[in-house]
């Protein structure tokens, strides 16, 4: 191995190629189809054909079909609305809830920020499960209650990079010179705080979703979520560990498409965030 | 000073968890007298009794400040559902859960210093990534159902389901294991191209140290000071990802503890849970900030009298 010096650090790092993030575009813009017109793209989830139980992957069924002869692939498509609307309402709870907070944190003095912080650091001492869990136990099984666990749980994470890039904003030259301004304190957070605190947040988000959605699914894997029949990923995949032995398909291949999704979301936003790490507010 | 410091601040963190876990109880709805009851015998005199026994009538602030005093002492309260105390209903099942995470802690920790290690060729590393990634993004269920379906249903290596013996443990273990070692390596391999061009590298290649002792003895043991940061984070990871695997697996634990207390809203218990858990990432994030104090010096407060650069 050569010398390490004369190469500086960004260089090293790979890049993932351009053909891996169009892909995972691509995947993204299918699934934000299925999401908004399933019925484009797949039959009815519900239809069961009896006659057509537990049929492996065909011309005709191309995820084959479970146990009462529905289609995976329909299931799968229809499904991607759940998924998304969860892991999407989750993540914009999250994102708001962590920007008032971090902005609040950021601007208050000693005590308050003090304050906030700590509950940023009570709030992630709970695993994320355990948490969603608390909250089910709490409002019963179901959407909301997953939308709002997952959406609290995942709140600290936004609230301490806006409270630190709240920071760095206050001590800018253009904030400094609008107080010179004698501007109000709304106005000055508004125009100026605010719009440059941002910078960010839309890659963390994007990045953010993914895991929004792998706990979704693992939550409603435990049934805590949406109830059978409808499509969710994750309730489809516990349905389907019954009958492993006989149709790995039914479970395996609806995970697939929850991992690819994931995996496009991370592979798109550490490309965003590339193209726009070094941009200083 | 700075000590006494971060130690006030945990036990800041560990009471604000625990009143927000308890205001999590206060918003259940349904009165508690209910969820004591369950299916039982419902009669005006036996709930006048319930509320005698748990001193329901109290204020709520007092009810408060007894669940603090008394879950300062270990005492968690009793299950609805069992009629045991919520501390012997955990210390029974911790066992399998500890034994569980352990291995997946270790195992995940052994895969990602070699993976680490050994990737540092471009080609390695390009495989290495993309391993990283998908186990990152895969649903930890699926990887656990993936891997029963090839090892137990199809090679007929291990037992499908169960917590008996070592032969039980392996599945979970590498399930649990892998998206940990996905995160870790990633964490490793940053800090080990950071390291490679700290000036203390060039010093020891100048010494004519080979590249795997600058390796192994100079970068990596710089990039695990950060990966120290992240246990309270893998803790999380396994304690959560454990009530899922343990699920996939049919063992006993912890997980399935807290499941059916979650069905039966037997809050005692998911209080109980919650709560330890919480008490277990704040006292290993807390060692893990003291921890660094003593690995570097760096970040030690200056001495008084400045004795030179």
């Amino acid at each position: 191995m050569a010398l390490a010096l004369d190469r500086p650090l960004s260089v090293r790092l790979r890049r993932p190629s351009g053909a891996g993030v169009f892909a995972a575009a691509g995947f993204l813009a299918l699934a934000l189809v299925a999401a908004v017109l399933p019925g484009l793209l797949a039959g009815d989830p519900l239809a069961a054909d009896p006659l057509h139980v537990l049929e492996g992957p065909s011309a005709a069924h191309w995820f084959g079909t479970d146990q009462l002869g529905r289609d995976v692939l329909d299931r799968v498509v229809h499904g991607a609305r759940h998924s998304l609307l969860i892991g999407v309402v989750a993540t914009l709870i999250a994102v708001t809830a962590g920007l008032l907070l971090g902005l609040l944190a950021g601007l208050t003095h000693k005590y308050a920020d003090e304050a906030l912080s700590r509950s940023f650091d009570a709030l992630s001492a709970f695993p994320l499960l355990l948490l969603a869990l608390l909250f089910v136990a709490v409002a019963g099984p179901g959407t909301v209650g997953l939308v709002v666990a997952i959406g609290i749980a995942t709140m600290p994470h936004y609230a301490r990079v806006v409270r630190s890039q709240t920071f760095v904003v206050r001590q800018a030259h253009y904030v400094t010179q609008a107080v010179a301004f004698g501007h109000s304190r709304t106005r000055l957070v508004l125009r100026h705080v605010l719009p440059n605190v941002l910078g960010p947040i839309p890659v963390l988000a994007v990045i953010g979703l993914g895991e929004a959605i792998l706990a979704a699914a693992g939550l409603s894997f435990l049934g805590m979520g949406p109830q059978p029949p409808s499509p969710e990923w994750g309730a489809m995949l516990s349905e389907g560990r019954g009958y492993l032995s006989v149709a790995w398909w039914t479970t395996v291949l609806p995970g697939v498409v929850v991992t690819l999704l994931v995996i496009s979301l991370t592979v798109v936003g550490r490309h965003l965030q590339r193209r726009f790490e070094g941009r200083h507010p | 000073m700075i000590v006494v410091r971060r130690l006030l601040t945990g036990l800041v963190v560990l009471w604000a968890a625990a009143t927000a876990a308890y205001l999590a109880l206060l918003a259940a709805p349904g009165s508690t007298v209910d969820s004591i009851i369950g299916d039982g015998a419902d009669t005006p005199l036996i709930r006048a009794q319930i509320i005698q026994e748990w001193g329901l009538d109290r204020p709520a602030v007092v009810q408060y400040l007894d669940y603090l005093w008394r879950a300062a002492q270990g005492d968690l309260g009793r299950s609805y559902l069992l009629q045991r105390p919520v501390r012997e209903v955990i210390a029974d099942q911790i066992g399998p859960t500890l034994t569980l995470a352990v291995a997946a802690a270790l195992l995940g920790a052994l895969l990602a210093l070699t993976l680490a290690v050994t990737t540092r060729r471009p080609w390695a590393r390009r495989v290495s990534s993309t391993f990283e990634l998908v186990v990152v993004s895969t649903p930890p269920f699926l990887i656990g159902i993936v891997l029963l379906s090839i090892f137990s249903f199809s090679l007929g290596w291990f037992p499908v389901s169960g917590g008996q013996g070592f032969a039980s443990l392996v599945l979970p273990a590498v399930t649990l294991a892998l998206p940990v070692a996905g995160v870790l390596t990633q964490v490793l391999r940053d800090g080990i191209d950071r390291a490679m061009d700290e000036p203390f590298v060039v010093t020891a290649r100048a010494r004519g140290l080979g590249e795997r002792a600058v390796l192994v003895r100079h970068a990596l043991r710089h990039a695990l000071l950060p990966a120290v940061t992240l246990t309270g984070w893998l803790f999380g990871i396994l304690l959560g990802g454990a009530v899922i695997i343990e699920t996939v697996f049919g063992r006993p634990g912890l997980g399935q503890v807290t499941l059916q207390a979650v069905n039966s809203a037997d809050m005692p218990v998911v209080l109980a849970v919650v709560v330890f858990s919480a008490f277990v990432y704040v006292v290993i994030n807390t060692l893990a900030d003291l921890s660094y104090l003593l690995i570097d010096p760096r970040l030690r407060p200056a001495p008084a009298t400045p004795t030179g650069a």
